[in-house]
């Protein structure tokens, strides 16, 4: 199939395609996943910037 | 007219990086910025960056002319770097990674694995490992770009070698995380359009895909002439199974680079720089895509090139090329392709060895001065910036020494890219990747148990190593200096060190989990919140 000799790399080459079709699909799916993430996200930001012990005094937020 | 189109395109290629490098450092503010960005990278850069980094000249190069010799069976790799060092990487390291890496406050791989295990031992344990490790792959990215710079710009490779490493050092010491990354989404989409360029060019030159894959499989009796005493059955066609061929592919080439990608510190280090999870996902999609244009191209075009050249020139991709796989790619190149594509790819290479190396250095600095030097001995200065870039210092020189001297003992120098790439990814995953997962996965995982792990993975790779694996142990020499004979195991000279490494370093680290009391109920909380 696809001019190649035998079907190991024939899987190879499609599934080369595949993989990356997932990938897209994947990505268009979960575009916004998690979405429950978003208020404990901010609230982490928050928590986080105050207690960063690596910002130091003075830094742009 | 060739070197003018080619002097201007590489100043202006170098101009927008140094322009990228000063926008980081611009916006670097403290160590959180300087380790990861601030975490706040946009999700199509983080995704590009990881891409860049992950490929670097040795897999457009090295594995591309590899692909000429072992035909279209080493796209399997390509299968793995998309579906294992994409997908599941993100999906179901990445997510978590990210998760944990905040809960944690980690701003390295070996921090988040030190915090979460609560053992400061192992944080200074896998910095220094890195530290020690990585200039062998970062000085075979630096030999392979300074050696293509050398010979396209007709400069010495010493003055080509110092002017590649100076200028990544100096947007990497400066620029910090966000240099890294601004300069690695850029390097990413010339490679990108590179390579499309490339697709097209190579399927339109040998008459269409499906005719030219006929062209390549009518071409085997070629192949088996030469090595079908080793299994090789043509070029689209996978090796007879188990011939040392099969496991040359298979294991180093497929399973050794496609699994040890997981366990990459400058690339896990990546998930902690965005801001949020579904940005993860978002990632996916595009690290996909470009992955496949990248090794996915690289491999098609290897392979092919043997139509080219047996069409043009009468001989196979490797005779022509003087036997030199390395040379392959370049060689296709300047045959196949219009003079204004050989300098777009000069940037191209160039474009990727700086990308990867850019977070070699950057890992390696962080490695040793904030897991090592601030962790490990304790010595505390102001801010940990400061000893993150001096840290960089001392490993950017360790890599650039032995890219100085690796050429001067061996004569092949092609080698040791390949070498230096495929041991470095074989540590990795067998010395981090068993407690990886056990810290994203299982909350029962003991600190015990990860450092039983690491020291029987990085173990049981340097024995087979040394005593083994054939390509690094005959080269080394010490098995045949203690035993007379170059590998102890026959039966398994061929065979990747992570084959045997790897299911060890998991094994040890299941039994010694059971045999060991559970870790404190505050430190799997804390690293687990929010995560279940």
């Amino acid at each position: 199939m696809l001019g190649f000799q035998d079907w190991g790399v024939t899987l190879a080459y499609v599934g080369t395609i595949v993989s990356a079709i997932i990938c897209v699909v994947y990505g268009i799916i979960n575009w916004n996943k998690p979405r429950e993430d978003e208020t404990t996200e901010i609230t982490e930001e928050l928590e986080w910037e105050n207690h960063d012990p690596e910002l130091r005094e003075g830094d742009e937020r | 007219m060739k070197m003018l189109f080619l002097g201007v395109i590489v100043v202006l290629y170098l101009s927008v990086i140094a322009l990228l490098g000063y926008k980081g450092f611009k916006k670097t503010k403290n160590a959180s910025d300087y380790l990861l960005a601030g975490r706040k990278i946009h999700p199509m850069i983080m995704a590009i960056s990881y891409g860049a980094t992950f490929i670097s000249t040795s897999a457009i190069i090295g594995f591309g002319g590899a692909a000429a010799v072992f035909g279209m069976g080493v796209l399997w790799l390509t299968v793995l770097n998309i579906f294992v060092g994409i997908f599941i990487a993100f999906v179901f390291f990445g997510l978590r990674t990210r998760k944990m890496g905040h809960n944690l406050d980690a701003h390295t791989f070996p921090e988040l694995l030190g915090r979460r295990f609560d053992s400061q031992f192992l944080q200074s344990a896998g910095g220094l490992l890195i530290f020690l490790a990585m200039p062998l792959y970062a000085a075979a990215i630096i030999i392979g770009g300074a050696h293509f710079m050398a010979t396209t710009l007709t400069i010495p490779y010493e003055v080509a070698l110092i002017v590649f490493v100076g200028i990544v050092a100096v947007y990497v010491i400066m620029g910090g995380m966000r240099g890294v990354m601004y300069t690695d989404a850029f390097q990413g989409t010339i490679m990108f359009v590179s390579m499309i360029i490339l697709l097209v060019s190579i399927y339109a030159s040998t008459g269409g895909i499906v005719a030219a894959h006929t062209k390549l499989t009518e071409l085997a009796p070629e192949a088996v002439k030469i090595w079908g005493g080793a299994g090789h059955q043509g070029w689209t066609a996978m090796p007879v199974f188990w011939s040392p061929l099969w496991q040359q592919l298979v294991t180093t080439i497929v399973l050794g680079v496609g699994i040890g990608v997981l366990a990459q510190p400058q690339l896990v280090v990546r998930f902690m720089t965005v801001k949020s999870g579904h940005e993860l996902n978002r990632a996916v999609l595009a690290g996909g895509v470009f992955i496949m244009m990248m090794t996915g191209v690289a491999f098609v075009v290897g392979a092919l090139a043997n139509v080219y050249f047996f069409e043009n020139v009468g001989s196979i991709a490797l005779i022509a090329a003087d036997k030199k796989t390395d040379t392959i790619i370049p060689l296709f190149i300047k045959s196949a392709m219009p003079w204004w594509f050989t300098s777009l790819f000069l940037i191209t290479l160039l474009a990727a060895a700086m990308s990867t190396l850019s977070s070699q250095f950057h890992t390696m600095g962080s490695a040793f001065g904030r897991d090592f030097i601030e962790n490990g001995l304790k010595i505390k200065v102001k801010d940990s910036m400061t000893i993150s870039k001096l840290a960089m210092i001392v490993a950017i020189l360790l890599a650039t020494m032995l890219a100085f001297g690796l050429p001067l003992f061996y004569s092949e120098g092609t080698a040791i890219i390949a070498t230096g790439t495929a041991i470095f990814f074989g540590l990795c995953a067998s010395a981090f990747l068993p407690m990886f997962i056990g810290a994203l996965y299982f909350k029962r995982m003991s600190a015990t148990a990860a450092l039983a792990s690491f020291w029987f993975g990085l173990g049981v790779s340097l024995f087979s190593l040394v005593f083994i694996h054939i390509k690094e142990s005959k080269p080394i020499g010490l098995c045949n200096l203690l035993f007379g004979v170059d590998t102890l195991i026959p039966a398994m000279q061929y065979l990747d060190p992570l084959i045997l490494a790897l299911p060890i370093s998991a094994l040890v680290a299941i039994v010694v989990t059971l045999f060991t009391e559970k870790p404190s109920d505050t430190v799997v909380d804390r690293a687990f919140k929010s995560i279940g």
